[in-house]
C-alpha cells in the first residue's frame, strides 16, 4: 500500500463548535471503506473561523484546504478526489496562496494550524525551543533587556512594557519568585489566548519557562478560566509531555534550572482577569481587588515577587530571542512594536484571528480583511477592546490600531478584540448592559463601582422610559465622572467608556420617543 | 450528563486530603468536589475549614464569590449561554426571549424541579461564530433557539 495521505482536521474550539468532530470522524470512516490509508492530524485553527470546519490535505504542491466542510459532504469529497487535491466545490486552494493568510505577519501564532499542537518533535521541527535555548546561553539580565529592546508591551489589555516588568521582578531580592499566566480571557470578543493555548502550547510554556530563567522563578501558574475546557486538556498534555522532554522539571533541558508548571482553574468571575484579584483567586481567596502599591511584581502571590503576564506576551517572547529584538521591534507603529493578533468577531462576514504588525486601521480590518457585516446590512457600531471597550462610529474606523492612537479618541485597544454590530443595535441598550455587566462582576471593594453600577442601570432604564430625560442624562454624566474617578480598579474605572462612547456618538438612541422602543428582554 | 453520586463525608474528605498540599488549595479542592458531587455541599466547608487551617467563613466566603460553584445538586442538563457583546450583535437576546415565548424556558431560572437550566454566561471565547452555548464541555457556535431548546431535553 502506498504512504498513508496526510489530512489535517482542527481540534480548536471554535472549529469543534461547528462540527470538526464529525468531520474528523466521517474522513476516518470513509477512507476506511475505501480502503485509503489516511493519517489524520488535529492541528490548530488557522483563524479563518468562517470556513471551519476547514480541512486540509497533504499534497505534493502543499497543503490544499477546502472548507466549511460538513460530514456530509466527505463521501463527495473523496469521490472528487480532495484525498489527492483534486477540484470540489469547497476547495479553496493551497493554504500558503489564500489572501487572508498572506496579508498577515503571523509571529506569535507562526505554528498554530500548522503543527499538531501537542507534538514536541512539530514544536522543535518548526524551530520551537530555541528561545529558550538562547535564553540559557544569556544571564538574567541580558534576557530582560532583550525584551525590553523589543518594544513588547502587555497584550492583556493594560499594554505597560513587559521588559521593565520583568527587570523590576529581576532586581526584586527574594528566594522565592513566581511566574504567573493571566489566562482569564475574560473580555467578550477576545480569543487569541484560547487559539494559542489550544494551538501551540508549547510556546506559552517556553515563554513562561524564559521568564522564570530570566529572574530566577523556580515556580509558575497558568490561571485559566473556566469557560476553556479545551484549553485545559491541551494545556495539561503539553506541561505533561513537556515534563517527561526535560522542557520542565529540576532541570530544564539539562541547564540545572528548575521549573514547574501547574494550570489553576478560575471559577467565572471576570474580575479575576485583574491581575491582583487574580493573586488573590490563586491563593484559594475571594478574588477582592488589592490596593497598588504594592505592585505584583514587588508582592505578588503569596507576598513574593511575581511577574503576571498576558498569554500573549508570554507568547511572543521566544520569537524575540530566537530572531532578535530588533526584528521584532521592526514591525509596528510609534510605541507600539511587533504584533497584535486581532481577534474579529460579532456581525462579520469573514471573522477570527488576523495576527498583523500595529498600525493598520480598523476599516482595512473590518472592511477589506472581514467583508463588513454578516447580516450584509450597514456597521452602525465597533466595539474596541472588550467589554470595557469603548463603541466607534462607522466614520471612526479610519483609526490605526495603536494604543496611543485609541486613546487619542477615547477608545482602547485592550486584548485586541472587535466586535462589530449592524444597524439593528440600540446603543441605550448597550449602554445599559456595560453598567450591568459591572454591576454583576464587580468585587464589591469601592462604592463607586459597586453601587455606581447599579445606579448607572437604573438611570439608563429611566432614560429610555423617557423619564425627567435632562435630568437622568445629567445624572447620568456625573455618575460617570464619579466612577472613572474614584473606582479602584480598571473595572468600575473604565465602564463609562463604553457608556459615555455610546452616550457621545449614539445621543439618538437615548432620545427615542419612550413607545418606538421594543421591549427589554426578561433578564 | 453524568450522573453524580449522592453526597458523602468520606468520600468529601478523601478528595480534600487528596489536594490539601498544593499552595492555594481552596479553588482546586472546590473544583473537585463539584466535578464529583456535582455541586459544593455546605457539609464540605468545617471539612475544608480544618484541613487547610481556615475559618469556615473564609471557605464560605470564597464559595459564594464564585459564579461557578453551586451549593446545591445540579440540574440534569445545563446548557451555558453566551450574552455577551459579540454574540448580542447576532441576536443572543432574540434569543431569550424565544426561548422564554416559545419552548417555556426562562434563561437564569433555577425555579421549580426543571431537569434543565440555561445559565447566562460572558464570552466562551467563540466570538466569531456566535451565538454560542456551552453544553457538558462541549462548546456549540450558530446556535438558535431550537437547538438550546432540544439540548434542554424540550418537546415543544
Ligand atoms: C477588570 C479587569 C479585567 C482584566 N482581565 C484581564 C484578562 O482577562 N486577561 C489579561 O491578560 N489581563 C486582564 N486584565 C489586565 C491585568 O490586570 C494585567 O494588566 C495583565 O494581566 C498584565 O499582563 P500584561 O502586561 O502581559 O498585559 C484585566 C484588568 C482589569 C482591570
Ligand atoms: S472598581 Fe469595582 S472591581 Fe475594581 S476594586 Fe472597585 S469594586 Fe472591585
Ligand atoms: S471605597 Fe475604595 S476606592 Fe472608593
Ligand atoms: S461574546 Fe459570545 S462567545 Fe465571545
Amino acid at each position: 500500500m502506498s504512504e498513508a495521505i496526510r489530512i489535517y482536521v482542527p481540534i480548536d474550539a471554535a472549529a469543534l463548535s461547528v462540527g470538526a468532530e464529525a468531520v474528523a470522524n466521517a474522513i476516518a470512516k470513509e477512507a476506511q471503506a475505501r480502503g485509503i490509508a489516511v493519517e489524520l492530524v488535529r492541528n490548530g485553527s488557522r483563524g479563518m473561523l468562517w470556513l471551519e470546519p476547514m480541512i486540509e490535505v497533504e499534497t505534493p504542491e502543499g497543503r490544499i484546504a477546502y472548507g466549511p466542510v460538513a460530514a456530509k459532504d466527505i463521501a463527495a469529497l473523496f469521490e472528487a478526489g480532495f484525498q489527492n487535491g483534486g477540484a470540489h466545490g469547497l476547495r479553496l486552494g493551497r493554504v500558503d496562496d489564500l489572501d487572508w493568510l498572506k496579508r498577515q505577519q503571523r509571529l506569535t501564532f507562526e505554528r498554530v494550524g500548522v503543527t499538531d499542537p501537542l507534538s514536541l518533535a512539530d514544536y522543535r521541527t518548526y524551530d520551537g525551543l530555541k528561545g529558550v535555548e538562547k535564553a540559557l546561553s544569556l544571564t538574567g539580565a541580558e534576557i530582560v533587556e532583550e525584551v525590553k529592546a523589543s518594544g513588547l508591551r502587555g497584550r492583556g489589555g493594560a499594554g505597560f512594557p513587559t521588559g521593565i516588568k520583568w527587570k523590576t521582578v529581576h532586581d526584586a531580592g527574594a528566594t522565592q519568585k513566581y511566574i504567573v499566566c493571566n489566562a482569564d480571557e475574560g473580555d467578550s470578543g477576545t480569543f487569541a489566548d484560547r487559539m494559542l493555548m489550544e494551538g501551540d502550547p508549547f510556546l506559552l510554556i517556553e515563554g513562561m519557562t524564559i521568564a522564570a530563567i530570566a529572574v530566577g522563578a523556580t515556580k509558575g501558574y497558568i490561571y485559566l478560566r473556566s469557560e476553556y475546557p479545551h484549553a485545559h486538556r491541551a494545556l495539561q498534555r503539553a506541561i505533561l509531555k513537556a515534563r517527561n522532554a526535560g522542557v520542565l522539571g529540576q532541570t530544564v533541558l539539562g541547564s540545572g534550572k528548575a521549573f514547574e508548571l501547574e494550570v489553576r482553574l478560575g471559577a467565572g468571575a471576570y474580575i479575576c482577569g485583574e491581575e491582583t484579584s487574580l493573586l488573590e483567586s490563586l491563593e484559594g481567596k475571594r478574588a477582592i481587588v488589592r490596593a497598588k502599591p504594592p505592585i505584583p511584581a514587588l508582592q505578588g502571590l503569596f507576598g513574593k515577587p511575581t511577574i503576571v503576564n498576558n498569554v500573549l506576551s508570554f507568547a511572543a517572547v521566544p520569537w524575540i530571542l530566537t530572531h532578535g529584538a530588533k526584528a521584532y521591534a521592526d514591525y509596528g507603529m510609534g510605541r507600539s512594536r511587533g504584533t497584535l493578533p486581532v481577534q474579529l468577531g460579532g456581525n462579520i462576514k469573514r471573522g477570527g484571528l488576523i495576527e498583523l504588525a500595529f498600525g493598520i486601521s480598523l476599516r482595512e480590518i473590518i472592511e477589506d480583511i472581514g467583508g463588513g457585516t454578516l447580516s450584509g446590512r450597514p456597521i452602525r457600531a465597533v466595539q474596541v477592546g472588550g467589554p470595557l471597550g469603548a463603541y466607534l462610529t462607522a466614520q471612526q474606523l479610519d483609526t490605526p490600531m495603536d494604543y496611543e492612537a485609541l486613546a487619542g479618541i477615547k477608545a482602547m485597544l485592550g486584548h485586541g478584540g472587535i466586535v462589530v454590530f449592524d444597524d439593528s443595535v440600540d446603543m441605550a441598550r448597550q449602554a445599559r448592559f456595560a453598567f450591568e455587566f459591572c454591576a454583576k462582576e464587580s468585587c464589591g471593594k469601592c462604592t463607586p463601582c459597586r453601587i455606581g453600577a447599579t445606579r448607572g442601570v437604573e438611570l439608563v432604564d429611566r432614560i429610555i422610559a423617557g423619564h425627567e430625560r435632562p435630568k437622568n442624562l445629567a445624572v447620568l454624566r456625573d455618575l460617570n465622572k464619579l466612577m472613572t474617578d474614584a473606582s479602584l480598579c480598571a473595572m468600575g474605572g473604565l465602564t463609562p467608556m463604553p457608556v459615555m462612547s455610546a452616550l457621545n456618538h449614539f445621543f439618538e438612541d437615548f432620545d427615542r420617543p419612550p413607545a418606538e422602543r421594543l421591549p427589554l428582554a426578561a433578564e | 450528563m453524568a450522573a453524580h453520586p449522592a453526597w458523602d463525608e468520606d468520600g468529601a474528605r478523601l478528595i480534600i486530603a487528596d489536594l490539601s498540599h498544593l499552595e492555594g488549595a481552596t479553588l482546586p479542592i472546590l473544583h473537585a468536589l463539584q466535578e464529583e458531587f456535582g455541586y459544593v455541599d455546605p457539609q464540605a466547608v468545617p471539612l475544608i475549614a480544618e484541613v487547610l487551617n481556615l475559618s469556615r467563613a473564609d471557605v464560605h466566603g470564597t464559595i459564594s464569590f464564585y459564579h461557578d460553584f453551586r451549593t446545591a445538586p445540579p440540574p440534569r442538563h445545563i446548557v451555558k449561554l453566551c450574552r455577551a457583546e459579540a454574540c448580542q450583535a447576532l441576536g443572543c437576546e432574540a434569543l431569550v426571549e424565544d426561548l422564554a415565548r416559545e419552548h417555556g424556558i426562562v434563561v437564569d431560572s433555577h425555579d421549580g424541579n426543571r431537569d434543565a437550566v440555561v445559565e447566562t454566561v460572558y464570552c466562551l471565547g467563540n466570538c466569531a461564530l456566535g451565538p454560542s452555548a456551552l453544553v457538558e464541555g462541549e462548546l456549540i457556535g450558530r446556535v438558535d433557539a431550537d437547538r438550546i431548546a432540544a439540548l434542554c431535553g424540550a418537546r415543544q
